[in-house]
Protein backbone atom coordinates (compact mmCIF):
# COMPACT_ATOMS: atom_id res chain seq x y z
CA UNK A 1 0.00 0.00 0.00
CA UNK A 2 2.45 2.53 1.33
CA UNK A 3 4.89 1.38 -1.22
CA UNK A 4 2.67 2.03 -4.16
CA UNK A 5 1.82 5.35 -2.68
CA UNK A 6 4.83 6.66 -1.97
CA UNK A 7 6.39 5.40 -5.67
CA UNK A 8 3.54 7.30 -7.32
CA UNK A 9 4.05 10.86 -4.95
CA UNK A 10 7.96 10.48 -6.75
CA UNK A 11 6.85 8.99 -10.14
CA UNK A 12 4.00 12.00 -10.45
CA UNK A 13 5.97 14.56 -9.39
CA UNK A 14 9.31 13.93 -11.57
CA UNK A 15 7.21 13.02 -14.76
CA UNK A 16 4.88 16.82 -14.11
CA UNK A 17 8.22 18.26 -13.95
CA UNK A 18 9.99 17.33 -16.76
CA UNK A 19 6.32 17.88 -18.83
CA UNK A 20 6.77 21.20 -17.42
CA UNK A 21 10.31 21.10 -18.67
CA UNK A 22 11.75 22.34 -15.55
CA UNK A 23 13.49 18.91 -13.97
CA UNK A 24 15.67 20.87 -11.35
CA UNK A 25 12.98 21.76 -9.40
CA UNK A 26 13.06 17.73 -8.75
CA UNK A 27 16.57 17.92 -7.36
CA UNK A 28 16.21 20.95 -5.36
CA UNK A 29 13.08 19.71 -3.61
CA UNK A 30 14.65 16.45 -3.04
CA UNK A 31 17.74 17.39 -1.53
CA UNK A 32 16.22 20.17 0.25
CA UNK A 33 13.07 17.89 1.87
CA UNK A 34 16.04 15.18 2.68
CA UNK A 35 18.08 17.94 4.82
CA UNK A 36 14.33 19.07 6.42
CA UNK A 37 13.70 15.83 7.15
CA UNK A 38 16.86 15.40 9.38
CA UNK A 39 15.89 18.84 11.07
CA UNK A 40 12.38 17.57 12.29
CA UNK A 41 14.18 14.67 13.87
CA UNK A 42 17.11 16.97 15.72
CA UNK A 43 14.27 19.22 16.68
CA UNK A 44 12.17 16.47 18.20
CA UNK A 45 15.50 14.89 20.14
CA UNK A 46 14.92 17.37 23.20
CA UNK A 47 11.28 17.00 23.37
CA UNK A 48 11.16 12.97 23.10
CA UNK A 49 13.80 13.18 25.48
CA UNK A 50 11.74 15.50 28.28
CA UNK A 51 8.51 13.89 27.26
CA UNK A 52 9.50 10.02 27.74
CA UNK A 53 12.06 10.98 31.33
CA UNK A 54 8.70 12.19 32.72
CA UNK A 55 6.60 9.75 31.64
CA UNK A 56 9.66 6.84 32.60
CA UNK A 57 8.80 8.80 36.15
CA UNK A 58 4.81 8.40 35.54
CA UNK A 59 5.42 4.69 34.69
CA UNK A 60 7.16 3.82 38.05
CA UNK A 61 5.27 5.66 40.15
CA UNK A 62 2.51 3.53 38.52
CA UNK A 63 0.35 6.40 37.41
CA UNK A 64 0.44 4.89 33.70
CA UNK A 65 -0.88 1.55 34.90
CA UNK A 66 -3.60 3.19 37.10
CA UNK A 67 -4.87 5.68 34.16
CA UNK A 68 -5.20 2.21 31.84
CA UNK A 69 -7.32 0.31 34.38
CA UNK A 70 -9.57 3.72 35.00
CA UNK A 71 -10.57 3.17 31.33
CA UNK A 72 -9.90 -0.97 30.97
CA UNK A 73 -13.84 -1.57 30.26
CA UNK A 74 -13.61 1.17 26.97
CA UNK A 75 -10.09 0.36 26.10
CA UNK A 76 -10.97 -4.14 26.12
CA UNK A 77 -13.25 -3.75 23.47
CA UNK A 78 -11.19 -1.33 21.19
CA UNK A 79 -7.97 -3.52 21.88
CA UNK A 80 -8.69 -7.32 22.39
CA UNK A 81 -5.32 -8.17 21.85
CA UNK A 82 -3.37 -6.32 24.75
CA UNK A 83 -3.48 -7.04 28.18
CA UNK A 84 -5.67 -5.00 30.07
CA UNK A 85 -2.84 -3.86 32.49
CA UNK A 86 -0.40 -3.55 30.17
CA UNK A 87 1.63 -0.15 30.40
CA UNK A 88 0.82 0.27 26.39
CA UNK A 89 -2.93 1.26 27.70
CA UNK A 90 -1.32 3.52 29.67
CA UNK A 91 0.82 5.27 27.07
CA UNK A 92 -2.12 5.05 24.67
CA UNK A 93 -4.04 6.92 26.93
CA UNK A 94 -1.54 9.69 27.80
CA UNK A 95 -1.51 9.69 23.88
CA UNK A 96 -4.75 10.16 23.23
CA UNK A 97 -5.62 12.97 26.12
CA UNK A 98 -2.58 14.92 24.93
CA UNK A 99 -4.03 14.82 21.26
CA UNK A 100 -7.38 16.26 22.58
CA UNK A 101 -5.87 19.09 24.82
CA UNK A 102 -4.11 19.86 21.49
CA UNK A 103 -0.46 19.64 22.75
CA UNK A 104 0.94 18.01 19.96
CA UNK A 105 4.76 17.81 20.85
CA UNK A 106 3.40 16.09 24.17
CA UNK A 107 1.41 13.73 22.04
CA UNK A 108 4.18 12.30 19.71
CA UNK A 109 6.52 11.03 22.17
CA UNK A 110 3.71 9.52 24.16
CA UNK A 111 2.47 7.63 21.11
CA UNK A 112 5.98 6.33 20.00
CA UNK A 113 6.16 5.17 23.47
CA UNK A 114 2.78 3.31 22.88
CA UNK A 115 4.06 2.17 19.85
CA UNK A 116 7.28 0.78 21.43
CA UNK A 117 5.44 -1.18 23.99
CA UNK A 118 2.69 -2.41 21.56
CA UNK A 119 5.71 -4.05 18.92
CA UNK A 120 6.58 -5.84 22.09
CA UNK A 121 3.53 -7.62 22.21
CA UNK A 122 3.26 -7.58 18.01
CA UNK A 123 3.65 -11.29 16.65
CA UNK A 124 5.08 -10.39 13.32
CA UNK A 125 8.00 -7.56 13.71
CA UNK A 126 7.96 -5.85 10.63
CA UNK A 127 4.11 -6.14 10.00
CA UNK A 128 2.00 -3.55 12.38
CA UNK A 129 0.03 -5.72 14.21
CA UNK A 130 -3.81 -4.99 14.56
CA UNK A 131 -3.72 -3.01 17.86
CA UNK A 132 -1.22 -0.48 16.12
CA UNK A 133 -3.61 -0.23 13.44
CA UNK A 134 -6.29 0.45 15.80
CA UNK A 135 -3.99 3.19 17.66
CA UNK A 136 -3.65 4.51 14.64
CA UNK A 137 -6.99 4.55 13.86
CA UNK A 138 -7.99 6.51 16.88
CA UNK A 139 -4.96 8.92 16.67
CA UNK A 140 -5.32 9.99 12.94
CA UNK A 141 -9.12 10.88 13.37
CA UNK A 142 -9.05 11.47 17.55
CA UNK A 143 -10.51 14.53 18.74
CA UNK A 144 -8.91 17.82 19.74
CA UNK A 145 -10.79 19.73 22.64
CA UNK A 146 -8.44 23.01 22.15
CA UNK A 147 -7.56 23.66 18.97
CA UNK A 148 -4.84 25.94 20.31
CA UNK A 149 -2.75 26.64 16.78
CA UNK A 150 -5.45 27.39 14.81
CA UNK A 151 -7.20 30.06 17.17
CA UNK A 152 -4.01 31.85 17.95
CA UNK A 153 -3.83 32.28 14.13
CA UNK A 154 -7.43 33.22 14.32
CA UNK A 155 -6.94 35.95 16.54
CA UNK A 156 -3.49 36.85 15.36
CA UNK A 157 -5.89 38.14 11.87
CA UNK A 158 -8.72 39.85 14.16
CA UNK A 159 -11.41 37.41 14.10
CA UNK A 160 -14.46 38.90 16.06
CA UNK A 161 -14.84 35.35 17.12
CA UNK A 162 -11.62 32.97 17.53
CA UNK A 163 -12.97 30.46 19.21
CA UNK A 164 -16.22 30.18 17.42
CA UNK A 165 -15.14 26.91 15.28
CA UNK A 166 -14.69 24.43 18.17
CA UNK A 167 -17.57 23.09 18.08
CA UNK A 168 -17.54 22.44 14.76
CA UNK A 169 -14.43 20.95 14.85
CA UNK A 170 -15.30 18.43 17.50
CA UNK A 171 -18.57 17.66 15.51
CA UNK A 172 -16.48 17.17 12.28
CA UNK A 173 -13.82 15.18 14.35
CA UNK A 174 -16.60 13.37 15.96
CA UNK A 175 -17.28 11.94 12.83
CA UNK A 176 -13.71 11.00 11.43
CA UNK A 177 -13.06 8.99 14.42
CA UNK A 178 -16.58 6.71 14.26
CA UNK A 179 -15.93 5.89 10.49
CA UNK A 180 -12.11 5.34 11.45
CA UNK A 181 -12.69 2.96 14.53
CA UNK A 182 -15.78 1.59 12.48
CA UNK A 183 -13.13 0.96 9.35
CA UNK A 184 -10.41 -0.55 11.18
CA UNK A 185 -12.64 -2.96 13.17
CA UNK A 186 -14.32 -3.89 9.79
CA UNK A 187 -10.29 -4.33 8.54
CA UNK A 188 -9.70 -6.41 11.26
CA UNK A 189 -12.70 -8.65 11.58
CA UNK A 190 -13.11 -9.68 7.75
CA UNK A 191 -10.54 -8.30 5.58
CA UNK A 192 -7.75 -11.00 4.52
CA UNK A 193 -5.44 -8.42 6.47
CA UNK A 194 -7.36 -9.04 10.12
CA UNK A 195 -5.97 -12.39 12.32
CA UNK A 196 -4.81 -12.69 15.17
CA UNK A 197 -2.10 -10.91 15.39
CA UNK B 1 -15.46 32.94 28.37
CA UNK B 2 -14.93 29.77 26.47
CA UNK B 3 -11.64 31.42 24.88
CA UNK B 4 -10.57 32.55 28.28
CA UNK B 5 -11.43 28.71 29.58
CA UNK B 6 -9.52 27.04 26.43
CA UNK B 7 -6.11 29.47 26.51
CA UNK B 8 -5.97 28.59 30.48
CA UNK B 9 -6.31 24.86 29.75
CA UNK B 10 -3.28 25.04 27.33
CA UNK B 11 -1.35 27.67 29.00
CA UNK B 12 -1.43 25.47 32.20
CA UNK B 13 -1.14 21.89 31.22
CA UNK B 14 2.10 21.10 30.22
CA UNK B 15 3.50 23.07 33.34
CA UNK B 16 1.09 20.93 35.44
CA UNK B 17 2.07 17.94 33.82
CA UNK B 18 5.97 18.71 34.93
CA UNK B 19 5.25 19.61 38.19
CA UNK B 20 2.48 16.54 39.39
CA UNK B 21 4.19 14.00 37.94
CA UNK B 22 7.81 13.93 39.16
CA UNK B 23 6.18 15.22 42.74
CA UNK B 24 4.06 12.40 42.59
CA UNK B 25 6.80 10.27 41.67
CA UNK B 26 8.77 11.52 44.88
CA UNK B 27 6.25 10.63 47.10
CA UNK B 28 5.72 7.40 45.82
CA UNK B 29 9.76 6.68 46.24
CA UNK B 30 10.64 7.16 43.13
CA UNK B 31 14.13 8.07 42.52
CA UNK B 32 12.73 11.15 40.07
CA UNK B 33 16.00 12.48 38.63
CA UNK B 34 17.45 9.05 37.68
CA UNK B 35 14.35 7.91 36.27
CA UNK B 36 14.04 10.79 33.92
CA UNK B 37 17.46 10.50 32.98
CA UNK B 38 16.65 7.10 32.22
CA UNK B 39 13.86 7.75 29.89
CA UNK B 40 15.03 11.07 28.17
CA UNK B 41 17.96 8.56 26.74
CA UNK B 42 15.13 6.49 25.10
CA UNK B 43 13.94 9.72 23.84
CA UNK B 44 17.02 9.95 21.75
CA UNK B 45 17.64 6.70 19.86
CA UNK B 46 13.61 6.93 19.28
CA UNK B 47 14.11 10.30 17.41
CA UNK B 48 17.72 9.27 15.56
CA UNK B 49 15.73 6.17 14.71
CA UNK B 50 12.92 7.70 12.29
CA UNK B 51 15.38 9.25 10.19
CA UNK B 52 15.39 7.12 7.16
CA UNK B 53 11.67 7.01 7.38
CA UNK B 54 10.78 10.57 7.79
CA UNK B 55 13.17 11.19 4.73
CA UNK B 56 11.95 8.98 2.52
CA UNK B 57 8.18 10.11 3.14
CA UNK B 58 9.56 14.42 3.19
CA UNK B 59 11.31 14.00 0.02
CA UNK B 60 8.27 12.08 -1.71
CA UNK B 61 6.00 14.54 -0.75
CA UNK B 62 8.31 17.61 -1.52
CA UNK B 63 8.74 16.34 -5.00
CA UNK B 64 4.98 15.74 -5.57
CA UNK B 65 4.24 19.40 -4.37
CA UNK B 66 6.97 21.09 -5.89
CA UNK B 67 6.84 20.03 -9.52
CA UNK B 68 3.34 21.29 -9.39
CA UNK B 69 1.93 17.36 -9.69
CA UNK B 70 -0.32 18.41 -6.38
CA UNK B 71 -1.85 21.69 -8.70
CA UNK B 72 -3.08 18.91 -10.90
CA UNK B 73 -4.51 16.84 -8.45
CA UNK B 74 -6.14 19.94 -6.98
CA UNK B 75 -7.66 20.84 -10.52
CA UNK B 76 -8.92 17.52 -11.04
CA UNK B 77 -11.10 17.70 -7.84
CA UNK B 78 -12.09 20.91 -7.99
CA UNK B 79 -15.24 19.28 -9.53
CA UNK B 80 -16.07 17.09 -6.82
CA UNK B 81 -15.66 20.18 -4.22
CA UNK B 82 -18.19 22.02 -6.27
CA UNK B 83 -20.49 19.29 -5.82
CA UNK B 84 -20.59 18.89 -1.96
CA UNK B 85 -21.13 22.86 -1.81
CA UNK B 86 -17.51 24.13 -0.74
CA UNK B 87 -15.31 27.16 -2.10
CA UNK B 88 -12.51 25.60 -4.54
CA UNK B 89 -10.32 28.01 -2.67
CA UNK B 90 -9.57 25.72 0.62
CA UNK B 91 -9.03 22.83 -1.96
CA UNK B 92 -5.28 23.35 -1.96
CA UNK B 93 -5.74 22.89 2.01
CA UNK B 94 -7.91 19.69 1.85
CA UNK B 95 -5.17 18.13 -0.66
CA UNK B 96 -2.27 19.09 1.87
CA UNK B 97 -3.74 18.47 5.47
CA UNK B 98 -2.98 14.48 5.57
CA UNK B 99 0.65 14.88 3.63
CA UNK B 100 1.84 17.80 5.82
CA UNK B 101 1.34 19.27 8.49
CA UNK B 102 3.67 23.08 8.47
CA UNK B 103 2.61 23.26 4.70
CA UNK B 104 -0.81 22.57 5.17
CA UNK B 105 -0.53 25.34 8.49
CA UNK B 106 0.95 27.65 5.93
CA UNK B 107 -2.24 27.02 3.17
CA UNK B 108 -4.60 27.73 6.03
CA UNK B 109 -2.58 30.76 7.39
CA UNK B 110 -2.81 32.50 3.90
CA UNK B 111 -6.43 31.61 3.12
CA UNK B 112 -7.08 33.72 6.43
CA UNK B 113 -4.68 36.23 5.80
CA UNK B 114 -6.36 36.85 2.30
CA UNK B 115 -10.16 36.26 3.18
CA UNK B 116 -10.20 36.76 6.74
CA UNK B 117 -10.69 34.23 9.47
CA UNK B 118 -14.63 35.12 9.73
CA UNK B 119 -14.73 34.96 5.99
CA UNK B 120 -16.85 31.20 4.85
CA UNK B 121 -13.68 30.54 3.74
CA UNK B 122 -11.72 31.36 6.46
CA UNK B 123 -13.98 29.79 8.95
CA UNK B 124 -13.93 26.53 6.71
CA UNK B 125 -10.34 26.39 6.37
CA UNK B 126 -10.02 26.81 10.53
CA UNK B 127 -12.56 23.84 10.88
CA UNK B 128 -10.28 21.11 8.34
CA UNK B 129 -7.20 22.75 10.01
CA UNK B 130 -9.19 21.74 13.57
CA UNK B 131 -10.40 18.28 12.11
CA UNK B 132 -8.06 16.29 10.19
CA UNK B 133 -4.60 15.20 11.28
CA UNK B 134 -1.25 14.92 9.05
CA UNK B 135 -2.16 10.81 8.58
CA UNK B 136 1.32 10.64 6.55
CA UNK B 137 3.30 12.17 9.14
CA UNK B 138 2.02 10.33 12.13
CA UNK B 139 1.92 6.75 10.13
CA UNK B 140 5.53 7.36 9.02
CA UNK B 141 6.89 8.59 12.28
CA UNK B 142 4.92 6.27 14.77
CA UNK B 143 5.42 3.17 12.52
CA UNK B 144 8.72 4.12 11.91
CA UNK B 145 10.19 4.46 15.46
CA UNK B 146 9.23 0.67 16.18
CA UNK B 147 10.63 -0.62 12.40
CA UNK B 148 7.50 -1.24 11.23
CA UNK B 149 7.24 -1.44 7.42
CA UNK B 150 3.83 -3.08 6.11
CA UNK B 151 0.92 -0.81 7.20
CA UNK B 152 -1.42 -3.13 6.65
CA UNK B 153 -4.90 -1.60 6.23
CA UNK B 154 -3.56 1.67 8.38
CA UNK B 155 -3.47 3.79 5.29
CA UNK B 156 -6.34 3.47 4.41
CA UNK B 157 -8.56 4.15 7.80
CA UNK B 158 -5.93 7.08 8.25
CA UNK B 159 -6.99 8.65 4.76
CA UNK B 160 -10.96 7.74 5.46
CA UNK B 161 -11.27 9.39 8.42
CA UNK B 162 -9.34 12.74 6.27
CA UNK B 163 -11.97 12.71 3.24
CA UNK B 164 -14.61 12.03 5.92
CA UNK B 165 -13.52 14.80 8.36
CA UNK B 166 -12.82 17.10 5.37
CA UNK B 167 -16.85 16.27 4.13
CA UNK B 168 -18.19 17.01 8.11
CA UNK B 169 -16.21 19.95 7.68
CA UNK B 170 -18.09 21.30 4.69
CA UNK B 171 -21.06 20.00 5.94
CA UNK B 172 -21.02 21.76 9.37
CA UNK B 173 -19.53 25.35 8.19
CA UNK B 174 -22.71 25.02 5.57
CA UNK B 175 -25.08 24.52 8.16
CA UNK B 176 -23.41 26.99 10.82
CA UNK B 177 -21.96 29.55 8.60
CA UNK B 178 -23.60 30.26 6.13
Amino acid sequence: MLNIIWLLLLASGIVVAAINGNVEVVTEAALEAAKGAVQVCFDLIGIMALWLGIMKIAEKAGMIQGLASILKPLLRRLFPSVPSNDPAMGAIILNLSANMLGLGNAATPFGMKAMQELQRLNHDKPEASAAMCTFMALNTSCITLIPATIIGIRLAFLSANPTEIVGACIFATSCAMIIAVSLDYWFRKHSRWGGKN
Amino acid sequence: MLLTVLTTVSRWAIPLLLLLIPLYGFCKGVAVYESFVEGAEEGFYTAIKIIPFLVGMMVAISVFRASGAMDYLVGALRPFMAAIGAPPEVLPLAVMRPLSGSGALGLATELMRVYGPDSMIGRLASVMQGTTDTTFFVLTVYFGSVGIKRFKYAVITGLSADITGLLASVYICNLLFK
